[in-house]
């Protein structure tokens, strides 16, 4: 369902030209919970915000449920983050100032879904995640491991073919990190693909698969 | 995404930073109120001195020596008031008064204070609309047929020279002669030129022949000037010419000789008041505009700032399936709903400050309509400039370089 083939990605950083992918070949099936490693500057986070239609590949293809998303336009990618991707970031990137709730609303909101339509798919995607009774908190005033669970669980709202997550547990204590991990392994259990970028092998651990990457290319 | 659920998110951002809100409100508030209170005292300005002006009469006519054409001598006379009282030769004046005046000392019970004396015609005070008295009576023509040693006091000199004793029946003493106090005039406030509050009027006949002897080109007692009421607004042009021919003819000027006289009407002098407004306006206006242009670059900043600010939250959006054209129409109704309610509350504040200031300065604030669209139209446009620009540039940015932004 995912397929890139030949995908090269050259930023333009003051003077330098930096190729951060140099040509990458990379399938990933329905169903699999891959992780992606490689040390910083492998270019591991340039090929997640490919897959997830965030940044636009300098060359190559890519094809995601049979679509060739690197020819789209820009709206039209959105279109495509908001049905089919799911993202949870290091940071968690929640907006400032929202309740759970409505966080998890948000990328339906965008999908055209009616307000109560919304409202109880937030709270069933809340209550998966194991927050059913944090569903007005705002971010400031959940743990770490929590606001993880509420960007998940934002992920999950649109029901997406395939969850990208970027150093999930990355600003996570252990603990929460295999919260973390927990969750996404049941998600695979129920069929969700995941695509999991990490440095740290024993979270690599966790996954089905793992794809080495460095310098740009898959070793 | 539509509007109303646009409309729900904007509320729901504006409502969740509060403070960021209403900041930038407080430009929009600031440069609304600062226009809307200086343009309404000026307005009340104008409004008040028009009023004064109309107040006089705005059908009469005065007349005055105009020195360069007269040698440097008084060209006016009482044969003048007389020529110009007989309707067959200026049917379009209804009635004629003079006046001559000087500063004197007046003296009373040993005090000597020095005030304007003018020396008038009997009618003088009801044309000029000061016939109010707060104690006593005007002057009569037997008065001034009579060379009468009559004084009528401004309710200033009463004040000052009597205190609170009554002065009618008591006498002033002026240029070592005494006259009877016959009447006191009611307090006339804020006038223009001369206050009659702080005049002593005696008859014009008394004071050619004590006080101002001078004499015209052709050894007539000379006057100031001379009122003419005019019958009816409509015709001042006709009363202009009518003056002017009268007056020439006494006073023997060739045809081409240049009037020694000049002639005033409230018309003019409106005309002038309209022009010195004007400025006056500008004045205001331009202290007005820097006001609304601070405002403007207040609204600039924290818009820019805030939106700045902001940039990941638009990566968010984006990341999460927003389009281009959502987050514009967020940023755009987030702006407007500020400059709006901003507006607004300026409004309030602008009135509410003009209110306040007007009894201090004595006037009746006059707020527009035209200043409240202006100035709430060019707040609400540069809220919405400000506000869109930089969030259009945000919304253009791929999702991981505003999601990176920091």
């Amino acid at each position: 369902m995912i397929k890139l083939t030949n995908v090269t990605k050259t930023y333009q950083m003051g003077e330098m030209m930096v190729h951060a992918l140099r040509g990458v070949d990379l399938t990933i099936n329905e169903g699999e919970f891959v992780a992606i490693m490689g040390p910083s500057g492998s270019g591991k986070s340039t090929l997640m915000n490919v897959i997830g239609c965030l940044d636009i590949p300098s060359g190559g293809s890519y094809t995601l449920d049979g679509l060739d998303v690197s020819q789209m336009s820009d709206d039209a990618q959105a279109k495509v983050r908001n049905q089919r991707i799911g993202f949870v970031f290091q940071q968690f990137n929640l907006l400032p100032r929202t309740t759970a709730e409505k966080q998890v609303a948000l990328p339906l909101m965008y999908g055209g879904y009616g307000r109560t339509d919304r409202l109880t798919r937030a709270q069933e995607a809340l209550a998966s995640v194991g927050l059913g009774d944090r569903t007005h908190h705002k971010p400031d005033e959940l743990s770490g491991g929590q606001q993880q669970r509420v960007a998940i669980a934002r992920a999950l709202a649109t029901n997406p073919s395939i969850i990208l997550a970027d150093e999930p547990t990355g600003a996570l204590d252990t603990q929460s990190g295999e919260e973390i991990l927990n969750i996404f392994k049941a998600l695979h259990g129920q069929g969700m693909t995941i695509v999991m970028i990490t440095h740290d092998p024993e979270v690599a651990e966790h996954a089905q698969r793992t794809i080495w990457i460095r310098d740009g290319v898959i070793v | 995404m539509n509007l109303l659920e646009s409309f729900l998110t904007a509320i729901d951002s504006l409502m969740a930073n509060k403070m960021r809100s209403i900041l930038t409100m407080l430009g929009v508030i600031i440069g609304v109120a600062a226009v809307i209170a200086l343009l309404a005292i000026g307005n009340g300005v104008t409004a008040s001195v028009t009023d004064e002006i109309q107040s006089i009469g705005s059908n009469l006519l005065t007349i005055t020596t105009d020195m360069d054409n007269s040698d440097g001598l008084p060209a006016l006379s009482l044969e003048d008031v007389d020529a110009l009282a007989d309707p067959l030769r200026a049917p379009a004046l209804a009635q004629v008064a003079a006046n001559v005046s000087g500063q004197q000392e007046v003296v009373y019970a040993g005090d000597s204070t020095a005030y304007t004396v003018n020396g008038i015609t009997a009618n003088y005070l009801a044309i000029n609309n000061l016939a109010d008295f707060s104690a006593g009576d005007g002057l009569t023509e037997n008065d001034v047929a009579t060379n009468g040693r009559v004084a009528i006091l401004g309710s200033t000199v009463v004040a000052e020279l009597f205190g609170g004793e009554y002065p009618v029946g008591k006498s002033v003493k002026i240029n070592g002669v005494s006259y009877e106090v016959v009447g006191v005039l009611a307090e006339q406030g804020q006038t223009i030129g001369a206050s009659p509050d702080e005049t002593v009027y005696i008859p014009i006949s008394t004071a050619q022949s004590r006080l101002f002897p001078t004499r015209t080109r052709s050894g007539a007692k000379a006057v100031n000037s001379i009122s003419a009421e005019v019958v009816s607004e409509a015709l001042t042009d006709d009363a202009i010419t009518q003056v002017t021919d009268v007056l020439r003819e006494e006073h023997r000027i060739t045809y081409a000789g240049e009037d020694d006289f000049s002639i005033l009407s409230q018309t003019d002098l409106l005309a002038t008041f309209d022009a010195v407004s004007a400025t006056l306006t500008a004045f205001l206006g331009s202290i007005a505009g820097i006001s609304l242009l601070v405002g403007g670059i207040g609204i600039m900043n924290i818009m820019l700032v805030s939106v700045t600010e902001r940039t990941r939250e638009i990566g968010i959006r984006k990341a999460v399936g927003a389009l281009r054209r959502d987050i514009l129409i967020q940023f755009l109704l987030e702006s407007l709903l500020l400059s709006l309610l901003g507006g607004a509350l300026g409004i309030g504040l602008g009135v509410a400050i003009a209110l306040l200031t007007g009894p201090a300065l004595d006037i009746d604030p006059v707020v527009e309509t035209a200043t409240v669209l202006l100035a709430t139209g060019f707040a609400a446009g540069v809220g919405l400039v400000f506000g869109i620009y930089p969030a259009w540039r945000a919304a253009g940015l791929r999702p991981i370089e505003a999601l990176r932004y920091e």
